[in-house]
């Protein structure tokens, strides 16, 4: 076999790119879930954030405007979420499936004049210095700024929940929201803005996919994004470092099995095809098994102040 | 007695209005999509050919539709529903529905099922294709022609027949103007997936192609390699026209609305019978979006050449002589080949590197 066509910096550029809307959509989620609340409306969310974005983008010949408005947008959709499951009591699971439906059928008809147009996408970065590496600048160093926002946002994440008060109420609220509610945490207050949070990083991750990965708006083009997204923070046991290395392990063989087809690899295709499920899985399960990690006990679990 | 009248009554009222309402609407006709209406591709033409049959029929027709539906278990339960809501036929779009169709239409033998691009009839179902290879002969002579680093790369979808014969006729006639080319073929496994589809063109363009041909539904390819620069494309199933001239340089078209329009007559008429029908560029099912102002003039005029030879019947794209690629030999010097071998076609013909999964 001759794999000598595939350029390693080009594959570790296509990766990174490739990683990131899952990325940014996972680490969401698992912050909303972390404060207790299990929203299955990632897929909607995504989706609404891809076409909003792009029409933004469109109208204002700014990408950055039509990141913004993406996240406005998937955290307005999650307050919807967010009001029927923490006011209303709704079930979780059935609001959140809900929400996919309302974010697939929403954003086709928000869509509909966008079909075939193309968009203002982002620059890449050209960071003094550090781009004018040999090979590891063009592979690392010279991608479009939401690569490394997504970076710095699992950064953050982790920071917040090991180190701030903050972070702990949050985590708190998530393992017990009675106990929490008796030492005077708000509980619904604190789950709204992870809803919130997660419904932006949602947006972000889909507006990724219509402005810099694809880059065009087509119906439903998330297809199936949001569900991966959800794989993954189980999977990765409700750590961020673990999301990013989930969102990259499955971006990476995903474009690692392209390329290798491509290369004309002599490995079965049916196995290549399903490598990025089966190795993302298999390394997620390694890692965890290496200590014992559950689900935040509140997980799903209805609050109502009093009960 | 009063009564009785008066139930008499509202029982005739209630036969009429059912009555005036099947006249109202002689013919539901149901459709299953594979992929979502907007993909710009393969549903999206078919939801052309169901508008053309409001068009056609108006009020005396009723059409029902859904989409996204996945193939196997899950469309034999799409499919039962909508026959249950009162279709009279149903096109079922998708390879993928074969055997779903075929069980479901043993359940209704009244109702009239048409499967898109499979194999299995039965008393009420017809299947009906297209014959793609035709236009993919035509795209194979301008990839083969205009390709710089003689590297071709093919979107694939899954490993059936006709996505075999696609690859096969686009390289034979890739091979015939360029002798140097080569085919890279990645199997997505997929029909629909813009950000597979999108990388998969990516990966494609970095190992080296210059021409990029799927088969796959969405616009996504066409927009990755308008991205990369330099690259040609074509339009699948629809003639993706707002990526012309470039990267789009020519399209195939699926217009399966004369055909649409043609069976659901046949319903209203009381003649539907089950039948097998595959066209191609002379019939009008398979059509040749404008080759762009980025092709050649002289490669564009033997495209067109070669359109009009096979639309007359003159030309047959796979003409022997063509081995298999195990080196067998499959068509003689002059040798046509039947629609039988080109229907169940499960190998590459020979200078195609790579196994088709299985």
């Amino acid at each position: 076999m001759d794999l000598s066509s595939i350029n390693p910096i080009l594959l570790v550029a296509s990766i990174m790119v490739s990683a990131t809307p899952i990325l940014l959509a996972a680490i969401g989620e698992m912050v909303v879930e972390k404060s207790g609340v299990l929203n299955l409306g990632v897929e909607g969310m995504m989706i609404t954030g891809a076409v909003v974005g792009f029409a933004v983008a469109v109208n204002s010949t700014s990408p950055a405007a039509g990141f913004l408005a993406a996240a406005v947008a998937g955290a307005l959709l999650s307050l919807a979420f967010g009001v029927l499951t923490q006011f209303l009591l709704s079930n979780q699971v059935a609001t959140g499936l809900g929400l996919t439906l309302v974010g697939l059928g929403m954003s086709s008809l928000i869509g509909k004049p966008y079909e075939g147009m193309k968009s203002p996408t982002l620059p890449k970065l050209d960071i003094p210095l550090l781009s004018d590496l040999p090979v590891v600048g063009r592979m690392l160093f010279s991608h479009d700024l939401m690569v490394y926002l997504s970076l710095v946002l699992v950064a953050l994440v982790w920071a917040f929940l090991k180190y701030t008060r903050a972070g702990l109420i949050l985590r708190a609220v998530g393992e017990s929201h009675d106990s929490a509610h008796a030492l005077g945490y708000k509980v619904v207050r604190i789950r709204l803005i992870a809803i919130l949070f997660g419904g932006a990083c949602a947006g972000l991750g889909g507006a990724y996919l219509s402005l810099v990965r694809v880059p065009q708006w087509t119906e439903g083009m998330t297809a199936g994004a949001g569900w991966i997204a959800l794989a993954i923070v189980v999977f990765a046991s409700w750590r961020a470092g673990r999301v990013a290395i989930g969102a990259y392990l499955f971006g990476g063989v995903t474009v690692l099995q392209l390329n290798l087809q491509a290369a004309g690899a002599d490995v079965p295709v049916a196995l290549l095809s399903a490598s990025p499920y089966l190795v993302t899985i298999i390394v997620l399960v390694i890692i965890s098994a290496l200590g014992a990690h559950g689900a935040p006990a509140s997980l799903g679990r209805p609050f109502h102040a009093s009960s | 007695m009063k009564r009785r009248t008066l139930l008499s009554t509202a029982a005739l009222a209630l036969t009429l209005g059912f009555g005036t309402a099947a006249a109202a609407q002689d013919v539901t006709a149901g459709f299953i999509y594979v992929g979502p209406i907007g993909d710009g591709g393969w549903t999206y033409e078919h939801d052309k050919g169901r508008l053309a049959v409001e068009d056609a029929f108006g009020d005396k027709v009723k059409t029902i539709y859904q989409e996204s539906v996945p193939e196997g278990a899950d469309s034999e339960r799409a499919i039962t529903q909508m026959a249950l809501s009162g279709a009279d036929i149903i096109f079922t779009t998708s390879f993928g529905y074969m055997d779903p169709t075929v069980s479901v239409a043993a359940k209704f033998p009244n109702v009239k099922f048409e499967h898109a691009t499979g194999y299995k009839t039965a008393d009420n179902v017809s299947v009906y294709s297209a014959r793609f290879y035709e236009g993919r002969a035509i795209q194979g002579h301008i990839a083969g022609s205009m390709t710089k680093t003689n590297k071709i790369g093919y979107i694939a979808s899954y490993p059936i027949p006709e996505v075999i014969r696609g690859i096969n006729s686009a390289y034979i006639h890739a091979k015939k103007v360029n002798p140097d080319v080569e085919f890279s073929v990645i199997w997505a496994f997929t029909w629909f997936d813009p950000a597979k589809e999108a990388d998969a063109a990516r990966a494609l363009i970095e190992n080296g192609a210059d021409v990029i041909l799927q088969h796959t539904d969405s616009t996504a390819p066409q927009a990755a390699a308008a991205d990369a620069g330099n690259v040609i494309t074509f339009g699948q199933a629809s003639d993706m026209g707002d990526y012309a001239p470039m990267p789009r340089v020519s399209s195939i078209i699926d217009n399966w609305a004369p055909y649409y329009i043609d069976r659901v007559q046949a319903v209203m008429d009381g003649t539907w019978e089950s039948k097998d029908t595959w066209d191609g560029i002379g019939p009008g099912m398979v059509g040749i979006g404008e080759i762009s102002d980025a092709v050649p003039a002289e490669v564009k005029e033997q495209a067109l050449a070669l359109k009009d030879a096979i639309a007359a019947g003159d030309y047959h794209p796979f003409t022997g002589p063509l081995n298999k690629a195990d080196g067998s030999v499959w068509l003689a010097d002059g040798e046509v080949a039947d629609d039988g071998t080109l229907l169940g076609m499960d190998f590459y013909v020979e200078g195609i590197t790579g196994d088709i999964p299985k």
